[in-house]
């Protein structure tokens, strides 16, 4: 059993020792805390130059990161908050992106850059947004979002072989879930969801921590008799739309929970895919996200900001033309209660 | 380092070769087979070719939007450049690229970007890479002044003095940002005395001629290969055209027609003429025309993409 941080560290490890052009760079990440465990250490055992502190200079960072992939290299930039590649746009969408098609592939940018997203414990407007929309919209990136231990170590280590920038999106309220993670390296596949849960009469899709909120709904769904199958996006560009449109044809009931705003989030992606396909007038399909305001510190409007198990099995009741009365008790939200910061 | 002195006839090649070509492209423009922007460099191609022939053959250069001297200076393909204009198939990038995205990776002239001052963390970002490997090799960056007014460029510049980078930054100051002045822009001091608070040699060089330029560039670029970290050139320089596309723009008002006079005055074109033998122009200049005609027949003659191409080269 390992932690998805100490999986990360293990990914990271493993790739580093493997390959020489591989490096860390990022604010913090030769610190006493190590972007959560998941970078501890890498400086002592692999030297200074391959994991060190960064100026806050996030669009120059990038860019070097870039230039550095460009030159053969294997960055991995590591951010402290997905808020903080707003700063990091122009480069990632004019740069990276553009730098295979533009010379018609005779360069790409072997880069990876993770950012923690993440819910809770008053991380308000600016510390908590989860803008991956906004990366899947931009052909010439890739983006991932793993939920298990597991899949943030085969993230990290396809991430890193890629020729592609790829984007992960690492949740806070995940790094300390522990799970089976192989001490072998290996690979998660791009554009593969995973299918979590088997069910038979809804399908409930999440990004990131709201594959969590999906199987918590799951179990409140099943004391009332309803059977959901859980999905686990874990590939967001390349999107397994495929993945979902075939449970969903199982299913007829489609639930797809973002992690971030509803309009133009995943969800809006995939139920316009599934419009386009035959299956469209047969699955009824609902979306779910982030309130659609700006993220408030306070914890009552914070827990009424994001999706939670109830309001996912509750419109999963509805689309099943269930009464969500009948509902049982949610069980808590163990993290998200012993989160306490400092920040 | 190199030594003694430029070699004049190869500087006047390359520099018959940029003007010819351009001069070619204002001549055509209008027929409309160029279907996208282009960047003249014309006044200030000799800072092109006096910095490329001083660099050796492995150190990697980057470039922007005005690249065509840069690109030509540096020896990357004619005939790629002409098809690539022509958005053909058999340009550099495939007709994909265009004027302001020119590469030629076999000179190691990489990808040049449109977005301003874009890709000069990426040429520190090389740089950074260089480093790591312990390379002999150093990282050109070549820059306007406009390029100085984004903040990423002192970001880059503080990551590359913090961390002693194998890079130059030759930032050509032609005054404008497309009509807008240097001061109408910048607070405080030249870019290259800012520049100098990081501590890093910096210097600033009144329109120098294409071997003051080569001089310049060969120290610093031999400074730089002993280890000692990055370094500065602003050179001031003057373009006889519009900021993009073909058009004179000294009818606009915004700049007297008297400093395009003094440039042309001083246009590096004729004084390199002028140290060599009539004889010897002469066969440059006939070189010159058969090598451009044979580049333009290339363009014309290549295909374009066929549509099968469009989804090629990206990733997703
Ligand atoms: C980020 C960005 N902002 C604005 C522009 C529009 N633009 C194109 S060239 C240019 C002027 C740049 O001036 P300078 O760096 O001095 O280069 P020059 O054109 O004089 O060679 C501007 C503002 C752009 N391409 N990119
Ligand atoms: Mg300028």
């Amino acid at each position: 059993m390992l932690s998805y941080g100490a999986a990360l560290l293990e990914a990271i490890e493993q790739e580093m020792e493997r390959d020489q052009s591989v490096f860390v760079m990022g604010q913090g990440v030769d610190d006493q805390k190590g972007q959560y465990g998941s970078t501890l250490g890498l400086h002592k055992k692999f030297g200074a130059a391959r994991n060190f502190d960064t100026p806050i200079a996030e669009d120059a960072m990038t860019g070097i990161a870039v230039g550095a992939a460009l030159a053969g290299m294997r960055p991995v930039h590591v951010h402290q908050r997905m808020d903080f590649l707003m700063l990091c746009m122009n480069q990632l969408v004019n740069m990276a992106a553009k730098y295979s098609y533009m010379s018609a592939g005779q360069v790409s940018v072997p880069m990876v850059v993770r950012a923690s997203i993440g819910r809770s414990w008053g991380q308000g407007p600016q510390h908590s947004q989860a803008p991956y929309p906004f990366f899947m919209h931009v052909p010439g990136l890739k983006v991932l979002a793993p939920t298990t231990p597991h899949d943030a170590k085969g993230s990290l280590i396809a991430a890193i072989r890629d020729d592609t920038p790829v984007l992960i999106v690492e949740h806070r309220l995940l790094y300390g879930n522990q799970g089976i993670v192989p001490a072998t390296e290996f690979e998660i596949e791009f554009g593969k969801a995973r299918i979590l849960r088997k069910g038979s009469h809804v399908t409930l899709v999440g990004v990131s921590y709201t594959v969590v909120d999906c199987l918590r709904a799951a179990s409140m769904l099943a004391s009332c008799g309803i059977d959901a199958e859980v999905i686990d996006l874990l590939s967001l560009a390349p999107l397994d739309s495929a993945a979902v449109l075939e449970s969903a044809a199982r299913t007829g009931r489609l639930v797809v929970v973002d992690n971030s705003w509803v309009t133009c989030g995943a969800g809006a992606e995939l139920l316009a895919r599934l419009q386009e396909s035959p299956l469209g007038e047969h699955v009824r399909a609902k979306r779910l996200g982030y309130a659609p305001v700006t993220c408030p510190t306070t914890r009552p409007l914070e827990d009424i900001f994001y999706p939670s198990p109830r309001s996912v099995a509750v419109e999963a009741m509805k689309l099943c033309g269930r009464d969500p009365a009948d509902l049982g008790e949610l069980a808590v939200a163990r993290e998200i209660e012993e989160f306490k910061g400092p920040f | 380092m190199k030594c003694g002195e430029i070699d004049i006839r190869r500087a006047y090649h390359l520099l018959r070769t940029i003007r010819r070509s351009e001069e070619k492209i204002i001549e055509i423009y209008s027929l409309d087979v160029i279907k996208s922007p282009v960047h003249l460099s014309i006044g200030q191609e000799h800072l092109a070719v006096g910095a490329c022939m001083a660099l050796d053959d492995n150190d990697v250069l980057f470039s922007n939007y005005r690249g065509h001297a840069h690109y030509l200076a540096r020896g990357g393909s004619l005939k790629a450049f002409w098809a690539e204009l022509y958005g053909k198939s058999n340009g550099h990038a495939r007709g994909k690229a265009g004027s302001m995205h020119l590469v030629d990776m076999e000179v190691n002239f990489m990808p040049a970007s449109a977005i301003v001052a874009s890709a000069i963390p990426n040429a520190v970002g090389y740089a950074l890479a260089c480093k790591m490997r312990n390379e002999e090799r150093i990282v050109v960056c070549f820059h306007g002044d406009g390029a100085a007014d984004e903040g990423v460029f002192w970001e880059s510049l503080n990551f590359a003095a913090l961390k002693k980078l194998p890079i130059l930054f030759i930032c050509e100051n032609n005054g404008y940002a497309i009509y807008s002045t240097q001061r109408q822009r910048m607070a405080g001091g030249s870019i290259s005395e800012k520049a100098e608070r990081f501590g890093i040699p910096a210097s600033f060089h009144e329109c120098p001629g294409t071997q003051q330029v080569w001089k310049l560039v060969s120290e610093a670029a031999d400074g730089i290969r002993n280890g000692n970290g990055p370094q500065l050139l602003e050179m001031t320089t003057y373009r006889w055209f519009d900021h993009v596309g073909t058009d004179d723009d000294h009818d606009l008002g915004f700049r007297d027609i008297a400093l395009r006079t003094g440039a042309r005055n001083r246009d590096d074109v004729v004084k390199l003429a002028a140290l060599l033998s009539p004889a010897d122009v002469m066969a440059i200049d006939e070189r010159v025309e058969a090598e451009l005609a044979a580049a333009i027949a290339y363009a014309e003659t290549g295909e374009f993409p066929g549509s099968d191409e469009l989804m090629g080269h990206d990733y997703v």
